[in-house]
């Protein structure tokens, strides 16, 4: 073989390589968590349960990672950020929030927004406050106007969890509220905690990659 | 045909074809481009009315420009095409000075002219809407000795919130505006760059960490904006936006009270209003 064809077998086989290179990167950014319908309920409105880890555990691809997981209808819990609820209907919502506090940024998101009356259940205790220095992460819906802190618990809190899933015996938090989906959209929610540990001004990682610390509310 | 084979009255008529062309193209398609083509906003503020006006003028030197390019390269495709089966060697071409003196002067009369334009308008009072740092060179002008009002923008990912100091430093997610009346933004971030872009009204400014950016309006009718990021933020920088409104000065001051009754239990944490806001890392922020 020539040193020319050398040269031309080289290039084309750097360029296939490249190609199928480049489709694999694209293809990796695509993959969607899978899709989860929340379950609806006997009085035409929709519950939504969601718990907030501040590990996901040795099971996961991030196993340091701080996550949102999300309850199905059989009552498992799934690694995804991808909801299903229907369009204008009243969804209840049961966060249990097993992280340490890291606290807001913007102080301005500790009031409750976009629920019904303003408020939050937490710990079976109604409040439209709470110190900005005590959220591990917050779910909000900006497009809703729905903006919830999820308090953290204590640092020196016994049982704490370490892995994903968290069950209920383990040191939680138990934030509950409503609010009411619009017409169908896609309709992203987010932590406006930074909450990525050792992320650049703790909003690099799980709070930049869709899966972990955000996602999107799917109006049907 | 070559152009060495023309004699001087064949020359000065395709000289007169194609300036005709360009001509009636030009008048037919400029108007047409600036009529058509969807610009910035008109009339929502002074700002977006003057946006309109700049991109009108320079429309109307850069379309006839553009088209006396492709008209030239139409004209000579279509005039001088080879059409015998040989291809013939190109005639020599000699430089023109009378056509090369022309050339520099007109293209140096658009562009200074165009410079001299751009720097008349980001003079103007309010900048034309634009982010002019901490010291503004050009403050809006106000009528009638009222003070401009401030709000400022805070972006962070991914959201901008508003603060109105002269409100008690009331803090909401909405940004909502008095007609009639001159705004000064004050334009700032919490983490990374972003960029604030009231589109309708005109606006655009970057919002700096530690930088307090200030901007100018004035809203000139009620009615709907966008608000969007304009500098690429993270992940959800593409669902930074939102919609703004710009009220009436009664409806505006119910709307002020609603949101002060709503965000009172807030109120007390916020730090005292400041030009910008640099929140250390936290725990587990670093």
């Amino acid at each position: 073989m020539t040193t020319r064809r050398k040269g031309i077998l080289g290039t084309a086989v750097g360029a296939v390589v490249l190609f199928v290179l480049s489709v694999l990167y694209v293809f990796y950014f695509t993959i969607q968590p899978p899709r989860v319908q929340a379950a609806a309920d006997a009085s035409g409105s929709t519950q939504l349960t969601l718990q907030t880890v501040g590990a996901l555990g040795p099971d996961y691809e991030h196993p340091a990672w701080v996550s949102y997981l999300v309850e199905n209808a059989k009552g498992e819990w799934i690694h995804s950020t991808e909801i299903e609820l229907p369009a204008n209907t009243l969804v209840h919502v049961t966060i249990l929030q097993y992280d340490s506090a890291t606290g807001l940024r913007n102080p301005f998101f500790a009031r409750p927004q976009g629920t019904i009356g303003g408020v939050i259940d937490v710990d079976g205790k109604e409040v439209n406050i709470v110190d900005p220095q005590a959220p591990a992460h917050t779910f909000a819906v900006p497009e809703l106007g729905v903006f919830v802190p999820l308090p953290g618990v204590a640092g020196d809190a016994s049982n704490t969890c370490s892995a994903a899933p968290c069950t209920l015996d383990q040191a939680h938090h138990t934030v509950t509220f409503s609010f009411r989906t619009r017409g169908p959209g896609r309709y992203r929610f987010q932590c406006f905690v930074p909450c990525a540990a050792g992320y650049y001004a703790g909003n690099g990682g799980p709070m930049q990659r869709y899966g972990y610390m955000g996602g999107y509310l799917d109006v049907v | 045909m070559s152009s060495d084979k023309q004699s001087q009255p064949e020359r000065h008529r395709d000289l007169l074809w194609f300036l005709l062309i360009w001509v009636v193209a030009s008048a037919v398609l400029t108007p047409l481009y600036i009529i058509f083509v969807p610009l910035p906003a008109n009339g929502n503020s002074n700002d977006a009315t003057g946006q309109h006006l700049d991109n009108g003028v320079l429309d109307a030197v850069a379309i006839p420009a553009v088209l006396l390019v492709v008209c030239f390269l139409a004209y000579a495709m279509v005039r001088f095409r080879q059409t015998g089966p040989e291809i013939e060697e190109g005639p020599r071409v000699y430089g023109h000075r009378g056509l090369q003196n022309v050339w520099i002067v007109v293209t140096s009369v658009l562009v200074t002219g165009l410079f001299a334009f751009g720097t008349w308008r980001i003079l103007a009072p309010g900048a034309a809407g634009s982010g002019q740092g901490a010291n503004p060179l050009s403050p809006a002008s106000t009528k009638g000795g009222v003070s401009p009002l401030p709000v400022q923008v805070i972006g962070q990912q991914w959201q901008f919130t508003y603060r109105y100091p002269t409100y008690g430093g009331l803090e909401t997610p909405r940004l909502v505006l008095p007609y009639g009346r001159v705004i000064e933004f004050h334009v700032t971030s919490l983490d990374v760059i972003h960029s604030f872009w009231a589109y309708e009204l005109g606006v655009k400014a970057d919002a700096n960490p530690g930088v307090d950016n200030v901007a100018y309006v004035t809203p000139t009718r009620p009615g709907g904006f966008d608000v969007r990021c304009a500098e690429l933020c993270g992940i959800w920088h593409g669902y930074m936006f939102a919609r703004g409104r710009v009220v009436t000065r009664p409806a505006f001051e119910r709307w002020i009270a609603q949101q002060k009754r709503f965000f009172e239990p807030v109120t007390h944490y916020l730090p005292p209003y400041s030009d910008s806001y640099l929140p250390p890392p936290l725990r587990r922020g670093g």
